[in-house]
Parts: C-alpha cells; sequence; structure tokens
C-alpha cells in the first residue's frame, strides 16, 4: 500500500501538465498558462482535481483506503458561468490570470467591419450559447505502467489516440523518461472523439509510481471519473450579428465569442476556440468581411478541449443558426439566401477573410441532392397533415465547411502549435509476399485496419487477406502523430500510398534485372511487373522474396522491400455538406421527434463507403445529441450536477431514426489520393440542423440548446 | 470471502468472492472473461449484458453471490466451433460496430430481443428495446439493421 501525493511528485522532478499551443492575445503577451501540477499542491481548482494517489493490491483495497485519505478543505468561491468568468468582483483563479482570462484574441479588421454594419441595409442579430459536453468515449480511460529496472524501461499502456505523442509529451515536458526509456502502447482504444488525444494527470502519474514502487501499477478511470476529469467540449456564449444588403447578400459578419477553457490548460486547449472556430465563420458563404472576438476565460470546472469537431461545430451552429434569423428577416427562404451567398462554384481555390484557404467544393451541388433526398418540396403538405394531429413540423438546413485533415505543419507552426502534423507509414513485405502496414496515425473506432488494407491492395495489386495494418505501440511503428481531425485518411493514408510508390519504383529495378529488360519498359499493374508489350512478368511477392535473396540482383541496389514515407500536406482537407433535419414537435410534451434526417456531404474520394457511412451515422447522433439532450451543468458552487448517465442524457437508440444518406463530391487538388476526412462532419453538421428544425416548427427565433421537452415545451407556450 | 458457484458459458466455475463483488467483477477478474465491458457505474450504458438463466442482466448491477447456482452465457459463449453466432455475424456483416466496446452488450441485448420478440422484430421495437444500451460511435443506424438481419438469420 502506497499513498503518494503531489510533492513526491515534484520531489521526483516530474514536470506539470502542460497545453502546447500559443496564442497571442491582444495585449501582446502570449496566452495566460497556469502552473498544472498532476497532483495539486495546496490548490484545488475544480471538482475532478487530482489530489493524491492510493496504490493497493486490489481495487476495492485502494477505493477502501482513499476513503481514509483525510484532505481538510478551506472553501474558496468558485467561477462557473462562462459569461460572466472575466466580469469584474470575480474570484480569481488563478494568480498569473488576471479578471480569469486566458486571452482575449481578436482577428479581423474590426475598423472595416463596423463601417460596413453602419451602412447595411439591415443587421440580423443573435444571442446563442454552444452547450457544454462531456466526450463520452464508451470505454472511460485507462493507464497501466510497468517498469523494468533492468532496462529501465516504462512501458505505459494508455487509452491514446496518439501514442507517439504521449510519449514525445511525457518524456520531453514532464521528464517522465527519456523517449527511449518509454514505450506507449493502446493498440485496441474504445472510442476516442477527442477525449483521449491529451496527456492526463493519472497517466503520468500512473507511469512515475509504477517505477517508484517498482510494482505494475494499473488504473481504470470510472463512468464518473470520466465525468468528471475527462476534458469537456464546446461551452461558448457568443453574440452574432450579420450586415445584409438588400438582396439578402452577407456584407459583413461580427462575432463576440467567451469560451470556458475550464480551470487549467488542456493538452490543445488554446487553439479550439481560436484556430479551429474564428477560421470557419466564412462557412460556405462569400462573406467579405469578418470579425471576431474571442475571449477565453478560467473557471472552477473541468478542463475544456477539442470534442468530435473541435470549433467547427460552434462556428457552424453560430453561423447557420445566424444565416436562419437573416432569412426570417429578409422574408426568404432558407435555402434561397443560402443560394445568393455560396462561394460559386469556379471560385475554388478560394481565399476566406479568415485565413483559409478553400481548395475545393460544390455547395449548389449538395443542396440540390439535399432537398431532393429530404423531400423538402413535399415539406408544408407533411406540414399540414402533422398539425391536423396536433403537432408541429419543422424543417431544418444546415451547410457546413470544415477544415480538417489537419495539417499543414508551416501554417499550425506560424500560428503557434508545437509540433509538426506530417504523418508516417511504412509498408514493409516479409520475405514471403505478405504486407505489414504500420501507420502513425491510431485506429479507435474508425477501421482504418481495413481502409488502409484496401489502399495497398489498390496500390500494390497484394490480396487483402495478406496485409496486415499495425499502430498503437510506440516499440513497433515508426513516430506519428496519431488520429484527430479527421486526418488519418487524407494524411496518413497519403504517407501509406507513398511508401507503396517508392515499393513500385524499387520493384521495377529488381523486375528489370530478372527480367533482362531496361528499366524504363516495365510497367506496373494489378500486383505484376510485366515487360512493356510482352508477356514476360513477374508478380510483386517474387519480387520481395528477389529483395530479401538477393542472388541475382541489380548491382548496387539495397536488398530489402520495405518503405517509410512522411507526408506532410500543403494544406488543410474541407469537406463540405447539406444535412435537412425534419422535426415533428408535440406542443403539449415538448417532446422532438426527428422524422428524418438527410445528408450530402463532399468528402472527395470513398475507399471504403460503409465505413464513410458509419462516420456520418456517428456523427449526426453526436450532433443530435448535443441539439436535443446532453448538457453538462455545474452549479454556482462547482459541483458537477451532470456527473452519471442518471443526470446527462446521452443520445440512445430510440432518440433518432435511421438516416438517409448520399455524397456530392469533388475533387482535392491539393490531396494525392483525392480524399477528404469524414469523421466530424456529422457532429458539425446535424445541432444547427435540428435546432433550425426546431424554431422553424415553432415559429421562434431562437431556442438554445440542448431542446429538451422542458425547454421546448416553454418556448411552445410563449410562442403559442 | 464466500464461494460461488455456476455454469459459465456451459462451463462449471467456482470462486472466492467478497460479498460486494458483482457478477462482471467475478466475470472479468476471475474467470478473466473479458468480452463483458463495464462502461458505466449507474446500469445505464449497458456494455456488461450477460444472460443469467436465460434472461439479459446489466452484470454490474447482480452480485455475484445472486448469480450461485445460475446459469450464465456471456459474449465468449456465443461462437461455436469457430463460426460466429448468427448475431455476430450479422454485427459484423452490416458494420454494426466501430470501436466495438459497447458491441458484446449490445449482441446480447439483441438475443435477449429477439428471444422475446421473435425473428421479424421491427426497427420501432428494436429501438425502443435497445434504450439500455449506449452506443458513441454508430449513431445506431447499423446496429439496429444488424439486429434486424441477425434476428432474420436466427431464424432461418
Amino acid at each position: 500500500m502506497a499513498v503518494l501525493t503531489g510533492d513526491d511528485l515534484a520531489a521526483d522532478g516530474i514536470g506539470p501538465l502542460i497545453c502546447g499551443v500559443n496564442v497571442t492575445s491582444d495585449d501582446g503577451e502570449p496566452h495566460r498558462a497556469p502552473v498544472h501540477p498532476a497532483l495539486a499542491q495546496g490548490k484545488v481548482n475544480y471538482v475532478g482535481d487530482h489530489v493524491a494517489v492510493v496504490i493497493a493490491e486490489s481495487l476495492s483495497q485502494a477505493k477502501d483506503a482513499a476513503e481514509k485519505v483525510e484532505i481538510d478543505y478551506g472553501v474558496l468561491p468558485s467561477v462557473t458561468d462562462t459569461a460572466t468568468a472575466a466580469a469584474d468582483g470575480q474570484q480569481q483563479i488563478h494568480d498569473n490570470a488576471p479578471n480569469n482570462m486566458c486571452y482575449n484574441w481578436p482577428f479581423g479588421d474590426k475598423a472595416a467591419v463596423d463601417a460596413v454594419f453602419e451602412s447595411a441595409h439591415k443587421v440580423s442579430s443573435l444571442d446563442l450559447v454552444n452547450n457544454r459536453m462531456v466526450t463520452n468515449p464508451m470505454e472511460p480511460r485507462a493507464a497501466l505502467g510497468d517498469y523494468n529496472s533492468g532496462t529501465e524501461e516504462i512501458t505505459l499502456h494508455v487509452t491514446t489516440q496518439n501514442p507517439h505523442v504521449h510519449r514525445l509529451v511525457l518524456s520531453a515536458f514532464n521528464q517522465l523518461a527519456p523517449e527511449h526509456k518509454l514505450r506507449v502502447v493502446g493498440p485496441d482504444v474504445g472510442g476516442g472523439f477527442g477525449a483521449k488525444i491529451f496527456v492526463y494527470a493519472e497517466e503520468l502519474v500512473v507511469g512515475w509510481s509504477c517505477r517508484k514502487v517498482n510494482r505494475p501499477v494499473k488504473w481504470t478511470g470510472d463512468r464518473t471519473e470520466a465525468f468528471l476529469a475527462d476534458a469537456h467540449g464546446r461551452d461558448h456564449v457568443a453574440h452574432a450579428e450579420m450586415a445584409l444588403d438588400e438582396n439578402g447578400k452577407f456584407l459583413a459578419m461580427r462575432v463576440n465569442t467567451t469560451a470556458n477553457l475550464g480551470a487549467y490548460l488542456s493538452t490543445f486547449a488554446t487553439m479550439v476556440p481560436s484556430y479551429l472556430y474564428a477560421f470557419l465563420l466564412a462557412g460556405q458563404y462569400s462573406t467579405p468581411l469578418i470579425y471576431s472576438e474571442v475571449k477565453a476565460v478560467f473557471t472552477n470546472t473541468a478542463p475544456v478541449d477539442a470534442c468530435r469537431g473541435a470549433g467547427r461545430p460552434e462556428a457552424t451552429f453560430l453561423l447557420e443558426r445566424l444565416v436562419d434569423v437573416c432569412a426570417e428577416d429578409m422574408g426568404l427562404d432558407p435555402a434561397e439566401i443560402r443560394r445568393r451567398n455560396f462561394i460559386p462554384v469556379d471560385a475554388f481555390p478560394y481565399q476566406t477573410p479568415v485565413v483559409q484557404c478553400y481548395d475545393s467544393g460544390d455547395y449548389p451541388a449538395a443542396l440540390d441532392k439535399a432537398l431532393a433526398l429530404a423531400d423538402y418540396d413535399g415539406f408544408s403538405a407533411r406540414a399540414e397533415e402533422a398539425k391536423s394531429r396536433g403537432k408541429r413540423r419543422g424543417v431544418g438546413l444546415s451547410f457546413y465547411v470544415e477544415a480538417c485533415g489537419i495539417a499543414p505543419s508551416a501554417a499550425v507552426g506560424q500560428l503557434g502549435a508545437g509540433v509538426g502534423l506530417w504523418e508516417s507509414a511504412q509498408v514493409r513485405f516479409n520475405p514471403t509476399g505478405n504486407v505489414q502496414v504500420f501507420t502513425g496515425t491510431h485506429s479507435h473506432g474508425q477501421g482504418h485496419e481495413t481502409t488502409f488494407a484496401q489502399l495497398v491492395t489498390e496500390q500494390l495489386g497484394v490480396p487483402i487477406e495478406n496485409i496486415e495494418v499495425i499502430h498503437g505501440d510506440t516499440a513497433k511503428t515508426q513516430f506519428g502523430m496519431g488520429t484527430y481531425g479527421s486526418r488519418s485518411l487524407a494524411v496518413g493514408g497519403v504517407a501509406i500510398a507513398k511508401a507503396c510508390e517508392k515499393l513500385i519504383e524499387k520493384g521495377k529495378k529488381i523486375a528489370a534485372h530478372a527480367l533482362e529488360a531496361a528499366e524504363g519498359d516495365i510497367e506496373f499493374a494489378d500486383g505484376n511487373f510485366t515487360v512493356a508489350g510482352t508477356d514476360k512478368a513477374m508478380n510483386i511477392a517474387e519480387v520481395a522474396f528477389n529483395a530479401y535473396v538477393p542472388h541475382s540482383y541489380p548491382e548496387g541496389l539495397e536488398p530489402g522491400f520495405d518503405e517509410n514515407a512522411f507526408f506532410d500536406p500543403m494544406n488543410f482537407s474541407f469537406p463540405a455538406g447539406t444535412h435537412v433535419c425534419e422535426v415533428e414537435v408535440d406542443p403539449e410534451t415538448g417532446v422532438v421527434k426527428i422524422i428524418k434526417y438527410s445528408a450530402v456531404d463532399d468528402f472527395g474520394k470513398l475507399i471504403n463507403p460503409m465505413i464513410v457511412e458509419g462516420q456520418v451515422h456517428g456523427g449526426i447522433v453526436h450532433g443530435v445529441g448535443q441539439a436535443l439532450l446532453e448538457g453538462c451543468q455545474y452549479d454556482s458552487d462547482g459541483q458537477l450536477i451532470t456527473a452519471s448517465y442518471m443526470d446527462y442524457a446521452m443520445p440512445r437508440a430510440d432518440n433518432v431514426p435511421s438516416f438517409d444518406v448520399d455524397y456530392a463530391p469533388t475533387d482535392p487538388p491539393h490531396n494525392p489520393l483525392g480524399v477528404k476526412g469524414c469523421g466530424e462532419a456529422g457532429a458539425i453538421g446535424a445541432p444547427p440542423a435540428v435546432i433550425n428544425a426546431i424554431t422553424n416548427a415553432l415559429g421562434i427565433k431562437h431556442i438554445d440548446m440542448p431542446a429538451t421537452p422542458e425547454n421546448v415545451w416553454r418556448a411552445a407556450q410563449s410562442a403559442s | 470471502m464466500q464461494t460461488v458457484s455456476m455454469n459459465v458459458n456451459g462451463k462449471s466455475v467456482s470462486g472466492e468472492v467478497e460479498d460486494r463483488t458483482l457478477l462482471v467483477e467475478f466475470l472479468r477478474e476471475n474467470l478473466r472473461l473479458t468480452g463483458t465491458h463495464v462502461g458505466c457505474d449507474t446500469s445505464q450504458c449497458g456494455a456488461c449484458v450477460v444472460h443469467v438463466d436465460g434472461v439479459s442482466v446489466k452484470s454490474c448491477t447482480m452480485l455475484a453471490a445472486q448469480a450461485d447456482g445460475s446459469d450464465v452465457t456471456t459474449i465468449e459463449g456465443l461462437a461455436s466451433n469457430g463460426d460466429l453466432h448468427p448475431m455476430q455475424q450479422a454485427f459484423k456483416d452490416n458494420h454494426g460496430l466501430q470501436c466495438g466496446f459497447c458491441t458484446p452488450g449490445m449482441v446480447m441485448s439483441a438475443l435477449d430481443i429477439v428471444n422475446r420478440n421473435g425473428n421479424n422484430v421491427d426497427e420501432a421495437t428494436v429501438r425502443k428495446e435497445l434504450e439500455g444500451n449506449i452506443c458513441r460511435c454508430t449513431g445506431y443506424h447499423n446496429i439496429v439493421k444488424a439486429v434486424q438481419a441477425g434476428a432474420k438469420n436466427m431464424g432461418a
């Protein structure tokens, strides 16, 4: 039995948890970064902050012992409300963050935008809240540390989306162990959605304590711990305004946002409400001027970081709600006002006023297809029929562009990221002709084992059953950046394809020698190297065997058939789509039923449509959860009052229908495979589609998320 | 501590447990049947569903001692001679799983749904009856398809 505290951690020179992205505040200073010790020293800042670790022979013994740890708490006033966290007179959470401000980050030409607003034909405006979510992958986080005193190596099994990033951060910033003495393993993880990107206190403490007690140490989070201490998502309060001309054209947009970052900065917290949010505010529209100001604040709540979509759902919800308000104010159909403002198909590459340069898109095509899929024209008849039953039907449209496939290293470096965001691959033939594909990305439900094997089959002509995809262990794979931001295929897949190209180039030399032909005459297709215009051919498996048994082999060529490649993308990937949600509201009970949900997305080329469709389904329900059900609540004393599935409503099978999914692809010129990311799209597109449908059904301007039966009932009562 | 004995996946087993030991803990820790998962601590998520005497049970909500003398079936008990159970096969064929964490509980609940509603169970019934199993990955679309397909195949 051992009880260890922050003093023990500090005595061993273990560094605090860090945030890896700099955002420069409007005073020219870097964002305020409070020290975040993995085990608190003297002060805890949120319910869920880590105080001490008890290590025992069994879980029940450890839990019993933890009950006996006495902590003498003196209660300080707490700050939990996003909107008022930076107000005068609030309790100051960190000495180095006056007014609880992490940063105030303005972007755009304020004077120019203000001038347009002053002379605009119409100004539409909206106040909205983007509700705090708890990410909730179904497998809670876990860590198991095992120290080998002979080799002085720590093996840390951990629920991670990015094993090498974990190893790098734990080594370079937390001084847990040198990189070559730390192995991070996490090949089979039960969902992530962002929550398992970050380096958490428990993981550092488990890695450190296994060496300290020289025994394997295991921690498995329970669901309550996940609610209390996983990084949460979203939590914005915003005011948005659009200036329009008399034809409903958008002239300028102005957005003021307060984003809650929680008590400390999680690993990538600062970039979510800044670069991943404000740079997406153009959406699908050619709005020429945008000004955004983001105040990021500290509160006595769990740290907030990326959650499926990360910043992009917040931007899309704000924009698509605001555009619906514009349509109402201008007396235009919601589809029509979008058509008038779409970035034209011939305008790509299109430089938005908020940094991003979209490489491809055809927004009218997706809209047309989605309206047909949703039978938009038949809506009014269905609404009439519902009315005869005392129900109110509504239809909501949502249009999104997201920037994913993150990211060009130089671009994110300029913005303040501490890492490069390329991806790596190694494609290794074994002498008997089967293939092992090592990827630096990570699969925690995305099915990379299938998609990447398909990709290699397509490239090399090797039967899919002879291909194994390996990831999730720093001792097996080369350094890689992991999986988040819908990057695995768009970045990691390209690295695999590039390694395959190198194999084909080398294979041509080997085949030319064996077939007694000139290298320039060798063609490769369907797994065979052929001498052009002849029937002389050699299968790639034979070439691999020759490379490992190089008895008769090109002079000077290295043996072996094993290539690696790194790919640094030239631009982000810009998936886009139109989502249409039709709801029926019971005004007597406030219950919202989703009758039909249609999604038409542009993900470029699909490699495995079944997997892509599954990602869309899951994303939509994540977004429906945010729109209708999920709302993380702290009370004013800092207690998390939604810390279990009894209090926090997850979407369940009977909350949603089956979905109609289709595609309107365009070809992204920056991506060698022609692919775009698909993992976050649904969670980005769904919340505004659902809320726009509810406001349409009730004839109201706005309703905040989650639109629970109580909230909807109240809105229905005040509207009628 | 007390000794409990039960029949798990057709095999007689017994073990020493504390009074407070949950059935899921006994299955996972004592028997190393780690296919049964724990996704919450309030009997909501359904990742731990097993069958006890032919009826689906959330094994995080039952003491090991309460299962003394019972017949227990876990996800590990479904496949026979290397062939997946038709319901498992339907989940595979219909992409009814992504990360796979909720899947054992989904499959065990699905079998109970078929037992009670027959091989032609409709979508609305499947959705209603799956209310006690939470999935974050799939959006349920393909799970519902898989349950209906599995139900049909079980009758074939």
